[in-house]
């Protein structure tokens, strides 16, 4: 038999390597690169003495770091990675499917709407003392998941990573405070000119990078976004630079302002004044704002438009040879999705009644695109969870006084708000890496309706 | 070091699932030294899925695959093909922004840097329009070119076992003929084993020393080509419209 | 006059789709770079014709398709689509001349596909097409695939989703209407049990249909089809010509498809294209490309079993080698003997009346069997083919006892050959691996016996033969002389190793004839 071919030594491994002393090895192994690694990070302190620094040995944290990495990669070994039947396996068999979750996700969907919509009430019935705090953190929450059903037309559906949305959210809230202040104009009347404008506003973003792919995408949106940053700081005759804009009006009611005295909302109904009053009738203002954002989004998704974006996501190449103008189709997304950050924008500049660029950073666009992957591209309900989690998330962590009990009272846990936060988010892309709600409904139904698994879902470009 | 007289590849009550979906229903197969194995079956009938198992992924929930001794049932997918199994993977998965060279030389990477000149020159033999095209990118050849580049990158890591999806596919039928000539020649005279998945059946039976019918997951026939190529199930479901 | 053209329309001097061509495709260049892809290539596409574009890989067929539906903008060119009947030949010259991209016409309309992007060819010009890798909108419905190809048609019902957004009524009827093509389609394509799912979890054979069916939801008038039987299994096959005939029948489709598979190609082509290098190398209906010994150089390749041992050549040989070493066929192959002598016959005058008169009889019969390098269902083919072979009688070199009418016609030299084989018979040189018996034939009939002879072979016989057999480079890459020096010494090959066991159809087991003293017991070199 002529084997001249395969006389190359190969590197077959001696014995199982799902063993027991192979486990124990690899352990052994990982504990070492921690004495290593850790012996100047962990095992010496530099301490500031007479005459110089003192170096101070801590033997016992340094072995304890050793222990922990060497029980943790032990368990780990045995449980999941060398093992014939890996633990996360049996987990991941008694998670409930994605059609299962599909099913409560509509239930969780009405429940959600029917607590939002009684939400302001809620809070002043049941925690009179905080309902300003809550209902003000309602209205933020609001806020970010009307932001991310509009990220969420451009990079949900249509696939195109937009890393400068905050852009529009600005320009939105801009426009606002211009009109309001050149041209005195009020709220309702400059909302639509908001959107108008922030659409424009998309349409000169989206014709650059129409021949954009993947990360030179990302980075053309990004720089976008402060580009308009920039210039709104250092046009300052116009926009008043950092200073910003201050005296902004607030909505009014039909024309009934909502402020204490004669001529107010209170006064003309003939109820008692009280400054929760203007919250929560903020609070309506973004819901029902939120509420077209999402039925507009929803009927897009189930016309011809929408289906196109989507059909641009999967394969760009496939909608060209159906006739389908992707020029076009882009520029609709982007203006689209546009238009909806003008309207949060002008509702933030209302809410405030000041505003500076300060506002509008990369962070906020980086924050919006988190809810929008967080909560799973293309998902309406993902984004209205991933923004509770998030944005409720970063402000119950200031509550964390109860931490001091077990870490000691020289532990300050808004110091650690941050990090215990990208922890949380780590841990649940790991969980779930295609977000919280992955499966894709279908726009149209013949017969069944099928929900459609992340897998075959294509995430578009730049992903 | 196992005996020479079991099998080289052995795969015992595989079972592959996507999602809650079965692919794969409990397959048995083997792949003795110096043979050339082909699996046939419809599309979808699990085929590819069997091959993308045995490189573990995705991996068998349940089942044992057994190379050389060695159980690669979990093992992770670059430590099957550092045992020496190249796999030429359904759809052409080449470098597109890399030339022609460049696949290759990725295709070589794990091979000790002195028998490249002499596999190079082998692969061109086998693909002289390779040769032509050889600081091409990859993603700019024709759709045949790919597949072979695809071939010839799974050889150039002198493989011991070497696992072909569909070679056939898109390509003409010289070049085809070719491939399966080339196939038949580095399995007699350097005793490659190969395993392969083919639609075209007739060409795969005459080609192969043994063969297995897949339907929906399941092996259901096992044969000699010659056998199997005699059989009428065979012949009614594989082979009728002619043959290529 | 072309031979090709009495297949269809034997009363018209032009064939169908010259006269009435959906798509014309002019001067066609494409270069990338240095490299040419396609070179100054000319076709028309007949309407109501499936007409087959195929070659070698890489031969720019895909590249065709790119420039046609828009995806490449061709270098040099003009890409004319009719709709309505005739060539409009003063309408798509005005059209050029205007600097326009499309007109309308009494008859109906011109596009110039060269002038237009990828999407208006499509959505104007109703020119539809398939990819080679299948490329389905994998994470949407097999329904929505379908829905998301009516989007220009839907896009006006919707009223550029304003009215959709109000939810009209307009829009709802269309959708409806949409749909019911789709099912339509999938009822044609038997997906329709699938509508719901997800369009990457179809197999294989079901996402070719349904792209197939997804171009078909744009009402296209040509389809362009991209290896649509690739890797499908012969039932799919056959499944697939039914349903391009269906296309092509019943809804009146034009249809230019690139496919690898032979039997696809032929059993519904009703004209066929042949690309190499970017080259046109044969155009005419699929008789008479199958035929084309070019085509079978370059594509079809020469020794594949039935495909080219044709018994009327065999006849031929028999005939005129009668004076030589009787020899020996295999039972079954003198069975199929006498029914093939009745086309030998017919095929015979023709074949003789173009050889030059001072041929001796074994050039008769080297003449015929190159003629009919394969098979020879189309008379047609022949007068031109022999003609060919016999414009320039010219004396063979003197080398030779056989003389070739037109050996300087070939690069090279002519070998050296003998009328006779030597004493003891000729040797079996399909042995050699790349000759098969209708080589072997052919060899034969140059005076060419003994594996020694082409062991003797120096590059210019090398290369003369392989012209002459009509499959150039072929006899290096297979090594013919390195293995005939072997066998010549009684050494074996791996190859007549396996023809002895019978392993190989394509050759005849058996060692024949002059046999060198030393046997084979001993080892024998490796070629």
């Amino acid at each position: 038999m002529a084997t001249n071919g395969s006389n190359r030594a190969v590197a077959a491994p001696q014995n199982d390597p799902n063993s027991f002393a192979a486990s124990v090895k690899d352990a052994a192994t990982a504990g070492f690169l921690v004495a290593v690694l850790g012996f100047f990070f962990i095992g010496i302190r530099t301490d500031i003495a007479p005459g110089g620094l003192d170096l101070k040995m801590r033997w016992g944290a340094w072995i304890v770091s050793i222990l922990v990495v060497f029980v943790g990669r032990l368990l780990l070994n045995l449980f999941v990675l060398k093992t014939d039947s890996p633990i996360t396996r049996k987990i991941a068999g008694a998670m409930p499917s994605g059609s299962r979750f599909a099913g409560t996700g509509k239930w969780l969907m009405r429940a959600l709407f029917a607590f939002a919509l009684v939400l302001p009430f809620f809070f002043t019935t049941f925690f009179p003392g905080k309902d300003r705090q809550f209902i003000d953190l309602a209205i933020l929450i609001m806020t970010y998941i009307m932001l991310g059903w509009g990220l969420n037309i451009v990079v949900g559906l249509a696939g195109l990573l937009d890393l400068g949305y905050v852009a529009f959210y600005a320009v939105g809230a801009y426009s606002f405070a211009l009109l309001a202040q050149y041209l005195d104009m009020g709220f309702w009347f400059a909302l639509p000119l908001a959107g108008i404008l922030a659409a424009c506003w998309g349409i000169v973003l989206g014709f650059p990078v129409l021949r954009l792919r993947g990360d030179y995408l990302a980075i053309v949106t990004l720089a976008f976004g402060e580009i308009i940053r920039v210039v709104l700081l250092n046009w300052y005759e116009f926009t008043n630079g950092p200073d910003g804009i201050s005296g902004i009006p607030k909505p009014t009611f039909f024309g009934l302002e909502l402020k204490r005295g004669e001529g107010g909302f209170a006064d003309f109904f003939g109820i008692a004044y009280d400054p929760i009053q203007r919250f929560i009738f903020l609070y309506y203002i973004i819901f029902i704002l939120a509420l077209i954002t999402n039925f507009v989004t929803m009927r897009l998704r189930r016309l011809p438009i929408g289906r196109a974006w989507e059909a641009l996501r999967e394969d760009e190449i496939a909608c060209r040879s159906l006739g389908i103008n992707t020029r076009n189709t882009k520029l609709t997304a982007f203006s689209i999705g546009a238009m909806f950050g003008g309207f949060a924008g002008s509702f933030f500049a209302t809410r405030q009644g000041f505003i500076s660029p300060e506002s509008f950073t990369f962070l906020e666009s980086a924050i919006i695109l988190a809810i929008v992957v967080l909560g799973g591209l293309g998902s309406q309900v993902g984004v209205v969870i991933a923004s509770i989690v998030m944005i409720g998330g970063i402000e119950m962590l200031r509550n964390l006084g109860f931490l001091q009990q077990v870490f000691g009272s020289g532990f300050d846990p808004v110091q650690y708000r941050m990090l215990i936060f990208g922890l949380a988010m780590v841990l649940i892309m790991v969980w779930k890496p295609r977000g919280l709600i992955s499966t894709r409904e279908p726009s149209v139904v013949l017969k069944e309706k099928k929900r459609i698994g992340a897998d075959m879902v294509a995430q578009g470009e730049g992903h | 070091m196992s005996a020479q007289n079991e099998p080289l590849l052995s795969v015992r009550g595989v079972e592959t699932y996507y999602g809650n979906i079965v692919a794969l229903r409990g397959v048995d197969m083997d792949v003795h030294r110096g043979e050339i194995v082909t699996m046939i079956g419809a599309n979808g009938a699990g085929k590819s899925t069997l091959m993308m198992t045995i490189c573990g992924d995705p991996r068998a929930r349940n089942g044992q695959i057994v190379y050389d001794g060695i159980d690669i049932t979990m093992m992770p997918t670059h430590d099957i093909v550092s045992l020496g199994i190249a796999q030429s993977p359904e759809g052409r998965r080449i470098f597109p922004r890399m030339t022609v060279m460049e696949n290759l030389q990725m295709g070589a990477a794990l091979v000790d840097p002195k028998y490249f000149d002499e596999d190079i020159a082998k692969v061109f033999k086998l693909f002289p329009r390779l040769k032509e095209r050889i600081s091409q990118r990859g993603g700019t050849l024709s759709g045949g070119e790919q597949q072979m580049l695809a071939i010839a990158r799974a050889l150039m890591s002198r493989p011991k076992l070497l696992l072909l999806d569909e070679p056939s596919l898109g390509l003409a039928p010289l070049i085809v003929k070719q491939i399966f000539d080339a196939i038949r020649e580095l399995n007699e005279k350097e005793g490659l084993t190969v395993f392969l998945v083919e639609q075209n059946a007739f060409h795969a039976l005459k080609l192969a020393h043994r063969g297995y019918v897949m339907v929906n997951g399941n092996v259901t026939m096992s044969g000699t080509g010659a056998e199997l190529l005699k059989k009428e199930e065979v012949r009614a479901a594989y082979l009728e419209g002619g043959r290529h | 006059m072309d031979a090709a053209t009495t297949m269809k329309n034997s009363d018209q001097s032009t064939p169908g789709w010259d006269r009435d061509p959906v798509l014309s495709v002019e001067h066609l260049t494409m270069r990338f770079g240095g490299l040419v892809a396609v070179g100054d290539l000319s076709f028309n596409v007949g309407r109501g014709d499936i007409t087959a574009l195929i070659g070698p890989n890489g031969a720019g067929k895909t590249t065709v398709f790119n420039c046609v539906t828009g995806f490449y903008k061709p270098t040099e060119g003009r890409i004319v689509m009719r709709h309505g009947p005739g060539r409009q030949q003063d309408d798509v010259e005005t059209l050029t001349d205007s600097g326009q991209r499309w007109k309308t016409t009494g008859n109906g309309a011109v596009y110039l596909l060269e002038r237009m992007p990828d999407h208006e060819i499509s959505h104007k010009a109703k020119v539809a097409r398939t990819f080679q890798n299948i490329r389905l909108f994998g994470g949407m419905t097999v329904l929505e695939n379908l829905l998301v190809a009516q989007h220009n048609p839907l896009m006006v019902a919707s009223g550029f989703s304003i009215g959709g957004i109000l939810g009209l009524p307009s829009y709802k009827k269309a959708q409806k209407e949409a749909v019911d093509r789709a099912v339509y389609w999938l009822e044609r394509t038997h997906l329709i049990d699938r509508a719901d799912d997800p369009a990457a979890d179809l197999p294989y054979g079901a996402q070719r249909r349904l792209e197939i069916a997804r171009a078909m939801c744009t009402k296209p008038q040509l389809l362009c089809l991209d290896e649509p039987a690739a890797g499908l299994n012969p039932r799919e096959s056959a499944e697939l010509n039914e349903l391009l005939k269906y296309i092509r029948d019943e809804h009146d489709v034009s249809v230019l498809l690139i496919e690898h598979d032979m039997g696809v190609v032929m059993e519904i082509s009703d004209h066929v294209i042949v690309l190499d290098y970017g080259v046109k190398i044969s155009d005419g209906p699929a008789d008479f490309v199958k035929n084309d010994p070019k085509v079978i150089a370059a594509y079809l390749g020469v020794d594949d079993e039935a495909e080219i041992d044709m018994p009327e050549v065999r006849e031929d040989i028999e005939k005129v080698a009668g004076d030589g070493p009787a020899k020996k066929k295999p039972t079954a192959r003198s069975k199929a003997a006498p029914a093939a002598k009745k086309t030998a016959a017919k095929a015979k005058p023709s074949s003789k009346a173009s050889t030059a008169k001072t041929s001796t009889a074994r050039s008769t019969a080297t003449k015929a069997s190159s003629a009919k390098a394969s098979s020879a269902a189309s008379t047609a083919a022949k007068p031109k083919t022999a003609a060919r072979t016999a414009a320039k009688p010219k004396p063979a070199p003197a080398a030779s006892e056989v003389k070739i009418a037109n050996a300087g016609d070939y690069p090279g030299s002519q070998p050296h050959g003998t009328k006779k084989p030597r004493a003891g018979g000729a040797n079996n040189l399909t042995r050699v691996k790349g000759i098969g018996p209708a080589s072997e034939k052919k060899l034969n009939a140059l005076g060419v016996w003994h594996f020694d002879q082409i062991a003797a072979w120096k590059k210019a016989e090398v290369q003369w033969v392989g012209s002459y057999l009509a499959f150039p480079g072929r006899i290096e890459r297979e090594e013919w002389v390195k293995q005939a020096r072997v066998l010549a010494k009684g050494g074996e090959t791996e190859f007549s190793k396996r023809v002895d066991k019978g392993e190989v159809a394509s050759s005849v087991p058996g060692k024949r004839g002059a046999q060198p003293k030393k046997k084979t017991t001993g080892k024998g070199g490796k070629a």
